[in-house]
């Protein structure tokens, strides 16, 4: 089984190898090969260790040393559970769609095989990180797939707003990852080993050490440092500015990174550990209200995107704060379970919204879409059962998630748990309005995509805050479709709309039948801890399911499905019947309006405060710590110090015989004087 | 009776001449090394003086080697003198400053 485990995350990374330095060589049918074959192979073997796990075969090793230092081994091993495996299967799955689906997505882009070679290179560093069974190898895969989004963010590297955009990825991800080389060296420190199953053995002496300097629990710095890498890689509030300029990306790797697997990566990770978050009630209650103010501030700024791709990504926000509410409730397995079921159906609305984008000749503008649901069948039917299963629709997948995180955090009497609830619950009326706001512009209504102004692509872009920038070169490398960007629009060729498809089929389907396994069996079997005495949510749902038939028919009576059946109401009421009123509202709530326009002001107080801070110390340490302390004082300080002993000391050395003689003879007289009063 | 410290008063009289000389003198470089050769005579005498008086031979005995260094070194010091005065046509030790900073 060893070799399996190895195969699984070696398939991609030995086809990004492959289409990554050679894909000059095998051209661009062989790099797609190569790729899609490697994913396709750990897909397989997923499947089989899947099946293996099933049949009670965990696994938890190491494969190779790779250092000893003092008391501490670095190894790169794997930790196969039930935790792990379904990761596995998302991630390749997802991964393998993605796949095929570039196939029809990038056929005109010159860097057809570096982008292959990326995201396989992602598939890789993804498994090694959900495989993991040691913090130094997760903080690999940690950091390999934020270089690799880093890469693919700025796929088109000619355009200075993705360059803009990849930078700014990479900083605000830096950000986080400081806090979670703190939490990752606390525990070293602390524990002695940075192998799971060793810190997890030793969770009540870390519970009972008190931090010396701060005099904090160390169980609550530990799990804080750790949640502030995950808010980088999942985006929570304030660290969530990435996200949604990470859409200057091509369409796949927003589907692939940006919503369904890399972002996931936080939620996967707190998860994984559980044992060290129980302990720390304080650690939990800031998960859930950072997680419940991502759920809800974010789902109101996707209302306002006129970006097809933007309102998917704000939309990924919110859910990604619903998965962190869900953490924060000791609801890992609900977390974990809207973390699968969201994979799909947000990685369906990706690639549903690159299909729409390319049916549309690359404007990506909803206002010059509608009514392409006659041009675009099979893209407009996956779309609709992908933005029903989002907004928790009976039967469909995301109801069963999304119910499952709401009546958690209702169960839950941890801090913060009331904000939560109210948060979530009204998140879910948001994210109806928004979805089927862009599903109605998008799909229903007049047909509006020859009014699109003369430069699509700016007009996409007109709420970003670098417009200037993106005359240059917009034109170049992006698409090869803008000359007639008039033109009808038409359905994307078959290797696009299969993964639509492959991908509809688990969106809808998934969560019916495994919500009863996964939340209420013993799915995670002792992969997740709970400490069913202090945090009750799961028990006490456990209690009140009843099957997954009955939860849907019961669900169908509760206020969070009034909710969402209201909110899609409302997003037809006014984009459909009447286009007249949001136009009238906006008059009327232009300061709101304006405030979610600069997304709350994050940026601008990013560029203010941290950005124009760092400027200031920086030039600050320049002037003074450089210029005047380093050069002024130190260097030249010194060179200027001997110059001047020597300027003097050379008075007395004057040539002249006779004062050297009576320097020599004082001297001695000095010397023997001093012999003689010695003490 | 001239005993031990009239040998060594006079000893030290000759030697505070010497070098007296050595720094009072600003004019001619043959005077120095004249003191020079004074100090070392100065201490000769001691040698002898000690030497009598704890009747040991050794003392006397340094005073030669002390004589042939002595010579050696006036005739090298002579032998320098003749070639800087070829070179700079003066002895005066005001004049011979060239090895300052």
């Amino acid at each position: 089984m060893k070799t399996l485990y190895l195969l699984i995350p070696l398939a991609p990374l030995f086809g990004a190898i492959l289409a990554g330095l050679f894909g000059k060589f095998i051209g661009r049918a062989g790099s797609h090969v190569v790729t899609v074959l490697g994913v396709a192979i750990s897909f397989v073997l997923s499947v089989i260790v899947w099946k293996d796990v099933q049949a009670g075969h965990t696994f938890n090793g190491s494969v190779y040393t790779w250092l000893e230092t003092g008391g501490l081994t670095l190894e790169v091993g794997f930790l196969i559970d039930r935790l792990t495996v379904m990761m596995m299967l998302v991630v390749t799955f997802v991964s393998l769609m993605v796949h095929i689906y570039t196939i029809g997505y990038m056929a005109d882009d010159p860097g057809y095989q570096r982008f292959f070679s990326y995201i396989s290179l992602f598939t890789f560093s993804m498994l090694m990180l959900v495989m993991s069974n040691n913090f130094v190898q997760l903080f690999f895969g940690w950091e390999a797939v934020g270089l690799v989004s880093y890469l693919l963010i700025g796929f088109w590297y000619t355009r200075p707003t993705a360059i803009y955009a990849n930078l700014k990825a990479f900083l605000v991800n830096r950000v986080g990852d400081f806090g979670f080389l703190l939490g990752i060296g606390l525990i070293a420190a602390y524990a002695g080993s940075l192998d799971y199953a060793t810190v997890f053995a030793k969770r009540n002496e870390l519970a009972a050490i008190t931090e010396t300097v701060t005099g904090w629990p160390l169980i609550t710095a530990i799990c804080i440092c750790l949640f502030i890498g995950a808010m980088g890689k999942s985006a929570q509030v304030p660290l969530h500015v990435w996200l949604p300029d990470s859409m200057e990306g091509p369409t796949p790797i927003s589907a692939l990174i940006h919503a369904a697997t890399m972002v996931t990566a936080g939620i996967f990770m707190v998860t994984r550990m559980s044992p060290l978050f129980e302990l720390s009630d304080t650690a939990l209650s800031f998960v859930l209200v950072i997680g419940s103010i991502t759920a809800l501030f974010m789902g109101f700024l996707g209302i306002i995107q006129n970006d097809i791709k933007r309102v998917v990504a704000y939309s990924t926000l919110s859910q990604l704060g619903y998965m962190t509410v869900a953490l924060g409730v000791s609801a890992y397995s609900v977390a974990v379970f809207h973390l699968m079921t969201h994979a799909f159906f947000k990685a369906l609305l990706f690639l549903g919204a690159g299909s729409v984008i390319m049916g549309c000749h690359h404007n990506q503008d909803i206002r010059y879409m509608g009514g392409l649901k006659k041009y675009m069948p099979i893209t407009w039917i996956t779309s609709l059962l992908g933005s029903l299963a989002l907004i928790g629709f009976p039967f469909l997948s995301g109801f069963y998630s999304k119910d499952s995180i709401i009546e958690a955090v209702h169960a839950s009497h941890i801090a913060g748990s009331g904000f939560a609830y109210f948060a979530v619950v009204a998140g879910v009326f948001i994210t109806a309005f928004y979805s089927f706001r862009m599903y109605f512009l998008v799909f229903h209504g007049n047909e509006r995509y020859d009014q699109a102004p003369p430069d699509p692509h700016h007009a996409a872009h007109d709420d970003a805050h670098h417009a200037d920038a993106h005359d240059t070169s917009h034109a170049k490398g992006h698409d090869d479709h803008h000359e007639d960007h008039g033109g009808k629009p038409h359905e994307s060729p078959w290797v696009v709309t299969l993964p639509l498809v492959l991908l509809a089929i688990p969106s809808v389907l998934i969560g019916f039948f495994t919500i009863t396994p996964m939340l209420f069996g013993d799915w995670f079997g002792g992969a997740v801890v709970i400490d069913a005495v202090k945090h009750p949510a799961m028990a006490h749902m456990a209690k009140d399911f009843h099957g997954a038939s009955a939860m849907a028919i019961h669900g169908m009576m509760t206020l969070p499905f009034f909710l969402a059946i209201s909110g899609v109401a409302l997003s037809w009421f006014f984009y459909i019947k009447r286009p007249d009123i949001p136009a009238a509202i906006l008059k009327a709530a232009k300061p709101i309006h304006t405030l979610l326009e600069n997304k709350y002001y994050f940026d601008k107080f990013n560029e203010v405060v941290f950005a124009a801070g760092a400027r200031v110390i920086g030039h600050g340490l320049w002037k003074v710590g450089d210029q005047v302390l380093i050069d002024g004082v130190m260097v030249n300080g010194t060179a200027r110090a001997v110059g001047w002993v020597a300027s003097v000391v050379r008075l007395f050395q004057s040539g002249r015989v006779f004062q050297y003689a009576f320097g020599m003879i004082f001297g001695v007289f000095a010397l023997l004087t001093l012999w003689f009063n010695r003490a | 009776m001239i005993s031990l410290p009239h040998y060594l008063i006079l000893g030290a009289i000759l030697f505070s001449i010497g070098v007296v000389g050595i720094f009072l003198n600003r004019k001619n470089l043959i005077v120095l090394m004249m003191a020079i050769e004074l100090m070392l005579l100065a201490v000769n005498l001691n040698f002898v003086a000690f030497s009598h008086y704890l009747n040991d031979l050794s003392g006397q005995l340094f005073v030669f080697f002390i004589l042939v260094v002595a010579a050696a070194e006036a005739g090298i010091g002579l032998a320098i003198l003749v070639v800087l005065f070829r070179n700079l046509s003066s002895i005066h030790v005001e004049d011979l400053d060239q090895l300052k900073g």
